[in-house]
This record gives structure tokens, C-alpha cells and sequence, in this order.
């Protein structure tokens, strides 16, 4: 909504010294929400002002176009020095006589013909700069030395007008004579300060000049004029016939104006009022139409009376009914549309824009006003339904008080009548304004709900200022809202009513003690542990969008029965190339390596933990009502069709993980690294995690490691296949991994034990194995571990060989092995012992011991 | 048959003179004063206090000495002897020491030099806002609840009075999930975990729900279709309006110090009362509003920054979740993570957040800060 102070002020009794800004703060105290204040008609400056048309000359030039030699009296006080050349050659320049004596005119050259001797014109002084930077100085045009110019409307900012300059009618708004030599735009009262405000849906009231002063009096405690002054009639049917057909309209008010002159101009005032409120002069009526929409908030219609055929009509829209409405669409109805018809059939869709077959033409002379109530939701629906929002839709979707109807559908007429002619012949009275809800509620408790000492009288007083009908029975109050107040409807609305004029500012701070917490869950520490020590470990965290695609799935290479195809779709995809959630982390991240690596970013470790989405069918999730707590079979059927979502953890490294340096060469990024990303997850969370060879999607498949918590697949990790790898354009090399953290996480148990620690010596025996190239670290370590027995306290592998000696297919691998006893210092014997052991248990997976 | 052996064979020796022992010992502290390095202090040793030294030779004469000389002579050769040790002791201490300084010099590195840590990680600064917010709540004694980013429709717009005819639940505002009308959506905000909580937790409630949320927006450099919020709920007997003014004052003196916090009135269906909440500007405390002179960036010279939306939880919200709104009141409010980074640390587009690039993530340094 926008709205001029000017206007707010016609009916709200601001101080004078209020600014725009002011009024806006007092508006926000109210509950609306001031976007911007803006002053309008202000970005002129210098010596504007009104001047009188003394005559002119008409000058056809070489070009074809013909201009006016003008003299106009400016006023004395900003009389050139020198005469002006006269307007007839040969003829004289007569001085002009002032109070302090003679004064001349100033001569100006003037494009425009639309003015006239004696005609009041707006006069830009030389010394005056325009909006745009356009500064007005004497200068020598078309022969004549020109000191000034008459302006048009868009070179004073005023509007788009440049059909010829601004003659002003004969007094100004308040039939006062114009001052000569004045300033021009305070005389005109055009400068003046524009308010731009969103509404809330709470607040429809508030999409009118009227809702506006209302909340700016009561916010500022001056006094309010209501421009909505008549009670509405009792139902009768003097005027043009109307029948009322569906619950969605219970008032209709049609008011039948004769005579009107329809060649009748829309005066400035209320071109320049509409002008800052947004909307676009088109023509007496639809300007009358506007301005008491803007004013009134009440939508209204008027109908060439000679183009309605039979009674008007509200009613539901029939099966394959069409409507061609006023923006040229041919629309087909819905069943549950609600149109206003008459002997043809729709000439209308109620509340939100009339039809072409009736609108008013520029022979009209009989005029059929509407001023209706509609329900909101229908035309909320209609609206969506044809994605049509009007000026009209948007105030009924917020209800539009239906105690205006009657009294706007006057202001209509009677402005029609007084700027175009004519008169109120006949009217119609159709249904009735509605009856408001009433509610009880406790006088203490706005009191109790906002925490803050409010006295009864002082809730009686604030609802009564809003327009609420308080009947006070002491302990409780009754209560019914105004007409237009459609948002007072439960106990809470009235305790934020009272907060709002009592003011949130005295709102005392109170912390609340809440009762003792578990904290963080363990799931949630384990989370951030994890974050935290794979961030210290050199990756680095981004956060991408889980849109997904067919391509994606594809380009990483997944076969149609893969799991991660049993994705979710979007009705509403911000982009028809993503349409799905993603199953999986990995393409984003590659999305995201690939931007660093072009803006030259080599070397990346990045990593996320995001869900991601397996569809549970498509079985639509219940919607139970709200006026009790759902059943659990409801919140059980909600939970099944939710799609899984489990959190992930994804990582992409590629190019050097240390850059070279002084030190030495670089060492590359690839499978090393994501398989230590794996095992420092599962040691940050607590877990002992196993690394299995395994073959999966998009993995290479010599290099990817099924990653094994408590005999349960978490996820994988390793080098990316080449063909992803190209399919993605990434660096060569490139490794990832994924996992479920949730998973991950859940293998964490217990408290844990610790160990008592041994202060016994160590005994160190080396071994070195020979096995068969397929055989692996792991297969081999647990081979010794399971054999070395108890006095075995670490196997750690420290060398690979293959070559001479060892059989080609086969590798020797070099095990320290440290022993250790809780209770004693270990003889040679039993070292040896155990070591024997270890060994012989490693040949279970055909490891020999290799030969000095 | 062998001549007499001059250093073993008794023979007719002078009694020790004064002058001849001081020369001695002066002899040997200024060999060993000369001595620099521990080979030098080695050699001046054996000179001077070694078995052949003069002074060894002149010890072993005194035994010979009569007993009356024998024990004077005894005495000072003593006192010489100490003295001397002293001095080999004390200078052996001082030679030690320059030679370890010097070695030590010898080894200095270029301190400056870069060393191979881990490469440089971070986690985004978006997850580092989000847990230090939620562990000011946590702090007091709340609990952290999270919930579904795909949910029912149930639980994102019912419960919570958003009505079927709520534009919001149009597609220009929420995404949804296919097929049409099943009834799930990407949630528009946490507020369907405000839910879940008084569905699933033990009366009262005092939680806060930090997450993903997602709209139908444009992308852009203000705005994103995917986003975080932090929400708090309280429900509990006896809560007011002023409970949550003084909660949200306190998270935001935790946040930004020493500031106060404004409500203005709007609307919100889940909650009434409902506010706007500003926050007092932690850079300039006001003192720019209406001095052209010391503009303030952070709050562009209003004094305040918009920061979230709160207000009373509509008692049709509880009556939904099966609380009763006669016994039960409660709070609710929430604000964007990465409207609250834009303004706290300058973060001046939205796409920065989303893109991934490395240099924004490690910006800020020990986290969110």
C-alpha cells in the first residue's frame, strides 16, 4: 500500500510539524511495516513558481514545428531587469504594475499550445534546477531571448504527462485565488511525503487511506474522521435489480448515476493522489473507482448500465462458462468460481476484475456502481486458481469491511456527480453487513499472557479506541469486533491488540529458569566432534544445494538397480535440470571441487555432512484436523511416508595434499587420504572401523574400500573410476569418499573401559612374510594377532617388498611385532615362543617366513 | 748395574719454598685461564696438575721432608692443590658452556620458514554460527531438537495455523514434493520441529532448532532457496511475552555484547501476540541515526537491525500438538543464520555461502567466532 501523508491527513488530525518519517514510526508502533518514506515533488529546486500567461505570438519555424513567444508576469519580486522584447515586432512592452511600483514581464519561449492568456502556468526561474540535474538558465531559442520555462508535469517529476505544459485550474484545492511569483509546488501542495507499506494478511484494513489514519490517530492520540460516515440501508430494491445466489456475497450495493459527462477530466488533486499511490490515470470514472478503493479500501465496479442485460447476478460459475475480463484473457470458469452474471451469462469474476462486455466506454452516461462483500477464501482461490491478483483480489483475500460497502458506493457517486455531472438516480440494497463474532475473555488476560501490568480500564480503553464493542462485567469482558476487524477473533487476538497500543516497549525482560537439561545429545557431540577433527585434520567444510538429477546418477556411473535411483522429485524443481533430492553427497562436492578448481584452487579437501533423501513411495502423507493432538497411528503413518533421510558425510581430496616445498616434493592427494579420512572419523567417534575391497559406483575398482563398523557396511571410500573422474571433470586421481554418519554414529556404545597400564619392558621381534599379492595387510595382520596370542601388544606392518628374492605374484611384508606382559618381564623363551606362534598362525592366509 | 732413579729414589730434597709453590699454582691458573676449548683445558691438566707436573713432583719430595717440615709443607700443598682443582672445575664449567652456545648458534634455523602441517580445514561458517548459538541455549538448560528437511505438510503448515489457504503454501513460495498432492514439501522453516518437540518431548519444553530450510526463491546475491534458521520454543506454565523479550535480550548480549533488543508488531498465524525483533546496532549503539558525519555500515545509520520474528505460540498451536492452551503458555521465535552472518561478520553475498569456495570457509579463523 501506498499513500500520501496529505491524504492521511485529511482524516487524521497530524500535528503540522509531523514529518513523513514521524508518521511512519507511529504507523510501525501500530503493527505495519514501513518499507520506505519517500518525498515527492521535492527534487526541484530554486525559483519555481506561478506565473499568469499576459499573451503570446505563434512562430512557425524551419523545422515544422510552430512556438510561442510568451510574456508572463512571474511577479514582481522575480521581475527581469530589462524589458523583454515585445510581442509583435514593432510593437511595445508595457511594464506591469506592482505595489512598490512598475515591474516588467519575462519573455519565454514556449513549445506547447495548450494554454491560453490569463492561464495559470508553472514557471521554472533562471537559477532553478529540475529533477535530473536539468538547470534553467537565460538563454538565446529561436530568435528570442528566452528567461525561463513553462513546465510540464514529468519535467517537474510529477508524472509521465508531457502532452503540453500544466495549466492550473482557476483556484487551488481549497478555492483559493493563486498568488503570482508563489512557489509553485508548495502552493500546488505536490510536495509531499509518500509511505510504501507492506500489509500483512491480518491487516487488510489497513490497504486504505481510512485503516491508515485510523492506526496513525490512535498511534499519535489525535482525533480521526471516518470517511466511511453512512449506515448502511436496510435490504431494498429501489435501483437496478440484484439477486444474491451464494453464501460468498452477503452485501451487494448498486447505485444507478445518470447524466454523467463522460468527456468530464480527472481533476490534478486526484491525479497526483493516484499518481503516489501507484496507479495510472485512465479516466474520470475508473479514476473515481480508484481513488475510493485507495481512500475507502472498498473495491468497487462501475458498469455501463446500457450494456447490462437483466438483473445482476452473484452467483457459483456453471460447467464450461467463459469470462473475457478486462486484461483480454478469455477465461474458462471454475465450478467453484463465483462470478457476477447477468442475462448473458458471467460479466465478472466477483472481487477480482470485471469483463470486457460491460466495462464503460467513452459514451457512457449511465453508470451502474457495485460496491459488494466477498468472502475471502473464495476469492483467495478464484485468484490463485486463474493466477489473477487485482488491486480488488488482494484487498478481499484480507477482508474487506462490509460496513464500507454502502458508504463508498456514495463517495463514488457523489464524486462522479461533482467532477463529471449528473445524478444518484436509484439504489439497491442487496443482503445485509454480517454479524462480527463475539468473544468473552478475562480482563486479566492481556496481563497474564504479555507479562507486563496492564489495568482493566486500560484494556476496556485501547479495544474501545480500536472500534471493538466492550460490554465490561468486571472479572470478564465481552466483546465484538468492528465491521472491519476481521482479525479479531480469538482471545489472543484481543490481548495482541492491547499489546500493540500499550506498546511492546514496555515489555519488561525476564529470563525464564528453565529446568535442567540433558545438553547435547551424544549423537549430536559425536556430529560435531566429527566436524571439528576432520576440519583440524585439513578438509574443509562447504554446504551445497540437494538438488539432483538422472544425469548425476548416471555420470557416476550407477546401474539401474543401485539404491541411489530410489530418488525423491519435486513438483516445483527451482530448475527443470534438477528435478530430484539427492541420494548422495558426492555430486555436489564434485560441483564444488570443480568451482575451486577453476577459480585456481589446486589442491581440495573438501568435505559435508548433509542428508540425503530415499523416497518411501508415493503414498500421500495424512492430513489430520488441528483441533486436537493427532492420533499416534496418524503421527506413525505421517513418520512411514516421510522419505528416509539419513545424514551423510561426503569428502572429495584431489591434486597435492602437501604442495611441494623447501622440504621436498609434493605429496599427492588421492585414496591415502580419504581412507585416513574413514579411519579418523570412526576413531573421533569412538568406533573401530575395517576397510574391506570392494566394488562400487563411482569408485575405482581396484582402489575402493567397503568401510565396515561391527560387521555393518557404513559406506565406502577410495579413488574415483576415471570415467567419473572425466564424466565430472575433475582432477585426475581424484578420491572420495561417503558415509552414514547416523550409522556411523551408532555403533558407538558404553562408556568404555580403560586398561591397567603395564610398567613391564617391551620385547621387539621383527618378521618378514611372503604372501600372494591378493592377500591383505589386514587378512595377514589379524592372522598374527589371533596367533601371537595375549602377549602380543601391537603388529605394525612397516615394509613391502617385491623382487629377487621373493616369487614373482608374491610380496614380502616386514611386521614389528611388541610384546609386553601385564605381571612380569617376558623371558626369551617366551618371546620366542610367541613369535613362533605368529607366524605359524600367518599361514593360514599362505604366508611363509621369508628367508634370510 | 742401573743409576739412581731420579723420580722414585729417595734422596736428599730442599724443603718446599713459598715462593717456589706460588709460582706453581700461578703457573697453572694462567694455563688454564688460556685454555679455550676442552682439548686446551685437557692439555693444561696434565701440565700443570698431572702426575709429572711440577707440582706432582714437588708432593712427592714433602714425604721426604723431616716431620716438622714434612707437615707444613703438607699443609700448603693442600691448600694449593684445592685451590687449583677449583679453578680447573670452574673454568672446565665456563669452557663447557661456550662450546655448548657456540654448537648451539651453529644449529639456528630460519624460524620463518613454512612448515608442513595439515592442510588448512574449516568447518563453514554458517555450521560455526549455528552450534554457537545453540550453545548459548544450551547453556541455559535447553535442548537442541532436529527433525526432517523433507516433511508433512501436516506438520509444516497445519499444526502450526498456517491454513490450506495460506499463500505461503502456494508454489511460488514452498517446494514440493512429487506427486502433487501427497502432502510433503522441503520445510519452509524449523518450525515443524517445534512441533515434533511438543508432540515428543515430556512437558515443559525448552528447545531450539537450528537447520536447512527451504524456499522457492531466486538465487541471487541476497537471496538463496536454501537457508538456516535457529528456532526456540518454550512451553511451559506461567510463560509471557516478557519471557521472551528477556530471552532473546539475553541471546543477544551473548551474541553482541552489551545491546537491547526492539519488538514491532506483525504477523505470524503461529504465533499471537507476534513481532518483528530488532536488534540494537552492536557497532554504533545509534549514534549514527541522523549524523550524516559517522555513517554506521552494519545497521546503514538506523540504530537497529532487523534480526527474526517471535511472539506468544498461538494457542491453536498447542490445542494441534494435544496441549491444553488454558493450562500451558509459551514463546517462540526465530531468525536466519545467514542474514545473522551478513551482518555479525560482513558477509556481503549470499552466493559465498552456497559455492563452496575454500577462501570463504577458512575465513573465519577458531570458527564462528
Amino acid at each position: 500500500m501506498r499513500a500520501t501523508k496529505s491524504w492521511i491527513a485529511e482524516y487524521a488530525a497530524l500535528p503540522d510539524d509531523l514529518s513523513g518519517r514521524d508518521l511512519g514510526e507511529a504507523l510501525v508502533r501500530a503493527g505495519l511495516e514501513v518499507e520506505s518514506v519517500e518525498t515527492i515533488g521535492g527534487d526541484v529546486s530554486g525559483p519555481v513558481v506561478i506565473g499568469r500567461v499576459l499573451g503570446f505570438v505563434e512562430e512557425p519555424q524551419k523545422n515544422g514545428k510552430v512556438i510561442r513567444w510568451c510574456h508572463v508576469d512571474a511577479g514582481a519580486q522575480h521581475a527581469p531587469q530589462d524589458a523583454p522584447a515585445p510581442l509583435e515586432r514593432g510593437g511595445i512592452t508595457a511594464p506591469l504594475q506592482g505595489e512598490d511600483g512598475p515591474y516588467w514581464p519575462r519573455g519565454i519561449v514556449c513549445g506547447a499550445s495548450n494554454f491560453n492568456p490569463e492561464d495559470r502556468v508553472v514557471v521554472a526561474l533562471p537559477g532553478s534546477e529540475l529533477p535530473g540535474g536539468f538547470a534553467i538558465a537565460s538563454r538565446k531559442t529561436y530568435g528570442h531571448m528566452s528567461d525561463g520555462m513553462i513546465c510540464a508535469e514529468d519535467e517537474l517529476g510529477l508524472g509521465s504527462d508531457h502532452q503540453g505544459i500544466i495549466v492550473l485550474p482557476s483556484t487551488d484545492a481549497e478555492g483559493v485565488a493563486w498568488t503570482i511569483g508563489a512557489g509553485a509546488l508548495d502552493a500546488m501542495g505536490v510536495v509531499d511525503d509518500v509511505l510504501e507499506m507492506p500489509i500483512t494478511s491480518d491487516m487488510g484494513y489497513c490497504l486504505s487511506v481510512r485503516g491508515l489514519a485510523r492506526e496513525a490517530a490512535q498511534s499519535l492520540d489525535v482525533a480521526f474522521t471516518d470517511v466511511v460516515s453512512l449506515p448502511t440501508p436496510a435490504a431494498h430494491a429501489d435501483g437496478y435489480p440484484v439477486r444474491l445466489e451464494t453464501p460468498a456475497s452477503g452485501l451487494f450495493v448498486a447505485l444507478t448515476v445518470e447524466g454523467f459527462d463522460p468527456s468530464a477530466a480527472t481533476p490534478d488533486w486526484m491525479r497526483q493522489r493516484l499518481t503516489a499511490a501507484g496507479m495510472r490515470s485512465l479516466s474520470l470514472s475508473i479514476d473515481v473507482s480508484n481513488y475510493v478503493m485507495l481512500e475507502t479500501g472498498q473495491p468497487n465496479h462501475c458498469y455501463d448500465a446500457d450494456a447490462l442485460r437483466g438483473p445482476l447476478v452473484v452467483r457459483t460459475a456453471a460447467a464450461g462458462e467463459h469470462l473475457v475480463t478486462l486484461d483480454d484473457v478469455d477465461r474458462t470458469l471454475d465450478l467453484a468460481d463465483v462470478v457476477i452474471a447477468d442475462d448473458r451469462g458471467p460479466i465478472g469474476l466477483a472481487g477480482i476484475m470485471g469483463g470486457q462486455d460491460t466495462e464503460l466506454r467513452d459514451t457512457t452516461t449511465r453508470i451502474v456502481i457495485e460496491a459488494a462483500h466477498f468472502d475471502p477464501v473464495t476469492v483467495a482461490r478464484s485468484s490463485r486458481r486463474h493466477k489473477l491478483s487485482s488491486e480488488a483480489s488482494r484487498r478481499f483475500e484480507r477482508w474487506v469491511d462490509p460496513g464500507a460497502a454502502y458508504s463508498a458506493a456514495r463517495r463514488v457517486a457523489d464524486l462522479l456527480i461533482e467532477l463529471g455531472g449528473g445524478a444518484l438516480v436509484a439504489e439497491t440494497v442487496a443482503g445485509a453487513v454480517p454479524t462480527m463474532p463475539t468473544q468473552r475473555i478475562e480482563v486479566g488476560l492481556p496481563e497474564r499472557v504479555l507479562g507486563m501490568p496492564i489495568p482493566a480500564t486500560t484494556v476496556v480503553e485501547v479495544l474501545r479506541r480500536s472500534g471493538v464493542e466492550v460490554t465490561d462485567e468486571g472479572a470478564a469482558l465481552t466483546l465484538v469486533p468492528p465491521t472491519w476487524r476481521f482479525d479479531l477473533v480469538d482471545a489472543y487476538d484481543y490481548v495482541e491488540e492491547v499489546g500493540i497500543k500499550v506498546g511492546f516497549d514496555h515489555l519488561p525482560s525476564v529470563v525464564p529458569p528453565a529446568p535442567v537439561g540433558g545438553g547435547l545429545t551424544r549423537e549430536q557431540m559425536a556430529r560435531r566432534a566429527l566436524l571439528r577433527a576432520l576440519a583440524a585434520a585439513g578438509f574443509v567444510e562447504v554446504l551445497t544445494f540437494p538438488w539432483a538429477s538422472e544425469a548425476d546418477l548416471d555420470a557416476l556411473g550407477l546401474d539401474a538397480s543401485d539404491e541411489r535411483r530410489a530418488t525423491v522429485r519435486l513438483v516445483n524443481p527451482l530448475a527443470d535440470t534438477a528435478p530430484l533430492l539427492r541420494t548422495s553427497l558426492l555430486p555436489g562436492l564434485f560441483g564444488a571441487a570443480q568451482r575451486n578448481a577453476s577459480r585456481g584452487v589446486d589442491d581440495i579437501a573438501l568435505m559435508e555432512i548433509g542428508r540425503v533423501f530415499f523416497t518411501s513411495g508415493d503414498a500421500a502423507s495424512p492430513e489430520p484436523g488441528v483441533s486436537e493432538r493427532p492420533s499416534d497411528a496418524v503421527l506413525d503413518e505421517i513418520a512411514a511416508t516421510l522419505p528416509q533421510q539419513p545424514r551423510h558425510l561426503g569428502a572429495v581430496v584431489a591434486g597435492a595434499w602437501r604442495p611441494a616445498g623447501w622440504q621436498g616434493p609434493a605429496e599427492p592427494a588421492g585414496w591415502q587420504q580419504v581412507f585416513g579420512l574413514a579411519e579418523l572419523a570412526a576413531r573421533t567417534v569412538g568406533v573401530s572401523l575395517e576397510r574391506r575391497p570392494a566394488t562400487r559406483a563411482p569408485w575405482h575398482p581396484g582402489r575402493c574400500a567397503a568401510l565396515v563398523v561391527d560387521g555393518q557396511v557404513v559406506g565406502y571410500a577410495g579413488e574415483l573410476h576415471p570415467a567419473v573422474i572425466k564424466a565430472f571433470s575433475l582432477p585426475a586421481r581424484t578420491a572420495a569418499l561417503e558415509l552414514d554418519v547416523d550409522a556411523l554414529i551408532a555403533g558407538v556404545g558404553g562408556p568404555g573401559s580403560l586398561p591397567l597400564v603395564s610398567g613391564h619392558p617391551v620385547a621387539k621381534e621383527d618378521i618378514a612374510l611372503v604372501v600372494d599379492e591378493a592377500v591383505t595387510a589386514a587378512q595377514v595382520e589379524s592372522a598374527i594377532t589371533a596367533g601371537a596370542g595375549e602377549l602380543l601388544e601391537s603388529a605394525t606392518l612397516f615394509d613391502i617388498y617385491r623382487g629377487v628374492p621373493v616369487p614373482a605374484g608374491k610380496k614380502s611384508m616386514a611386521f614389528a611385532l611388541r610384546f609386553r606382559a601385564q605381571d612380569r618381564t617376558l623371558t626369551a623363551e617366551e618371546v620366542a615362543l610367541a613369535r613362533e606362534a605368529a607366524i605359524t598362525a600367518a599361514g593360514q592366509v599362505g604366508a611363509t617366513l621369508r628367508a634370510e | 748395574m742401573s743409576g739412581p732413579n731420579d723420580n722414585y729414589d729417595p734422596k736428599q730434597v730442599a724443603a718446599l719454598s713459598a715462593e717456589a709453590l706460588e709460582a706453581m699454582v700461578a703457573d697453572a691458573e694462567a694455563a688454564f685461564a688460556a685454555a679455550t676449548t676442552t682439548a686446551d683445558l685437557k692439555a693444561a691438566r696434565l701440565a700443570h696438575v698431572g702426575e709429572k707436573s711440577p707440582i706432582a713432583l714437588a708432593n712427592r719430595e714433602i714425604g721426604a721432608l723431616p716431620p716438622a717440615a714434612r707437615k707444613d709443607a703438607g699443609q700448603r700443598m693442600g691448600r694449593a692443590r684445592g685451590q687449583l682443582n677449583a679453578a680447573l672445575a670452574a673454568r672446565q664449567a665456563d669452557v663447557e658452556s661456550a662450546e655448548l652456545e657456540a654448537a648451539l648458534a651453529s644449529e639456528s634455523v630460519d624460524v620463518t620458514l613454512p612448515v608442513a602441517l595439515a592442510p588448512e580445514g574449516a568447518i563453514h561458517p554458517i555450521t560455526g554460527l549455528m552450534d554457537l548459538m545453540s550453545d548459548v541455549f544450551v547453556a541455559m538448560g535447553w535442548e537442541v531438537a532436529e527433525g526432517p528437511e523433507v516433511e508433512a505438510e501436516w506438520l509444516n503448515f497445519d499444526a502450526l495455523n498456517i491454513g490450506r489457504d495460506h499463500p505461503a503454501r502456494g508454489e511460488s513460495d514452498t517446494i514440493f514434493v512429487a506427486p502433487a498432492g501427497v502432502h510433503r514439501v522441503l520445510r519452509t522453516h524449523t518450525s515443524p520441529v517445534q512441533i515434533r518437540s511438543l508432540l515428543e518431548r515430556p512437558l515443559p519444553v525448552y528447545v531450539v532448532c537450528p537447520g536447512t530450510v527451504y524456499r522457492a526463491d531466486e538465487f541471487d546475491a541476497t537471496h538463496v532457496p536454501v537457508f538456516h534458521q535457529i528456532e526456540g520454543l518454550v512451553v511451559d506454565k506461567g510463560i509471557t511475552m516478557a519471557h521472551l523479550k528477556g530471552t532473546l535480550d539475553h541471546l543477544a548480549q551473548a551474541m553482541f555484547g552489551d545491546v537491547r533488543t526492539r519488538f514491532r508488531p506483525n504477523y505470524f498465524p503461529f504465533t499471537e501476540p507476534s513481532a518483528e525483533m530488532d536488534l540494537e546496532c552492536f557497532v554504533c549503539h545509534g549514534a549514527s541515526v541522523g549524523n550524516p558525519d559517522a555513517p554506521c555500515r552494519t545497521c546503514r545509520s538506523e540504530g537497529w537491525i532487523e534480526w527474526g520474528g517471535c511472539g506468544v505460540v498461538n494457542p491453536r498451536v498447542l490445542t494441534a500438538a494435544g496441549i491444553d492452551p488454558e493450562e500451558y503458555t509459551g514463546f517462540a521465535f526465530g531468525m536466519g543464520i545467514e542474514r545473522t552472518l551478513m551482518f555479525r561478520n560482513n558477509a556481503a553475498d549470499m552466493r559465498d555461502m552456497v559455492e563452496g569456495d575454500v577462501r570463504f570457509s577458512r575465513a573465519l579463523k577458531g570458527e564462528a567466532r
